[in-house]
């Protein structure tokens, strides 16, 4: 069982300097869905952006303790453009 | 991953503006994420799909080809572009077409 807080600081320890909100969206610990902005995004595919955020979480994915972590994923750019849909 | 599949896959997502590697094909859908994506893509053109049930090699191959762990997969202009939740994003985002016009991303 895993808690967003943790998910959050993998996240930000991969990308520092990017904003990070990750919820718990089955109350189970293993569902969850995260917004990142960070500017390591700009430029990048989202498929890249999306790369980046599950790299430092892989061992967590293979062994199945994190089973699925939707992505919202914005450069500061984007998320000017698109932050308030 | 042999030489041949990974040149096979070349061959596929550069030949095709739009390809889908997905569960079942356009008129049986076996998966309702590959039927979303197709759904989703069928507007921008035509999409050229490969039904990854049909070939065991080709359901593990393109994973390890795009290193993404799940199907559907989507290539646009050869380029890999995502899976079903990346799809709907761009769609939403009204990049989808941008994509399938030959814009670079934002």
């Amino acid at each position: 069982m895993l808690d967003p807080e943790f998910i959050r600081g993998r996240i930000l320890e991969a990308l520092p300097g990017s904003e990070v909100d990750v919820r718990d969206t089955t109350g189970t610990g293993d569902h969850f869905e995260a917004r990142v902005v960070s500017p390591d995004f700009a430029g990048k595919a989202m498929v890249q952006q999306h790369q980046l955020v599950y790299a430092p979480l892989q061992q967590w994915l293979k062994s199945g303790e994190l089973h699925a972590l939707a992505l919202k994923t914005y450069s500061p750019e984007q998320w000017k453009k698109l932050g308030n849909r | 991953m042999t030489p041949e599949l990974k040149a096979r896959f070349d061959e596929i997502t550069k030949s095709h503006p739009i390809v889908l590697f997905m569960k079942g094909n356009a008129l049986f859908p076996q998966c309702g994420f590959s039927a979303r994506a197709l759904q989703l893509l069928q507007p921008h053109g035509e999409v050229f799909t490969v039904d990854v049930l049909a070939d065991p090699e080709v359901r593990q191959g393109i994973k390890d080809y795009t290193n993404w762990p799940t199907i559907p997969q989507v290539f646009i202009h050869g380029q890999f572009v995502g899976g079903s939740d990346i799809l709907m994003e761009l769609a939403e985002r009204g990049e989808l077409a941008d994509l399938v016009a030959g814009k670079s991303p934002a």
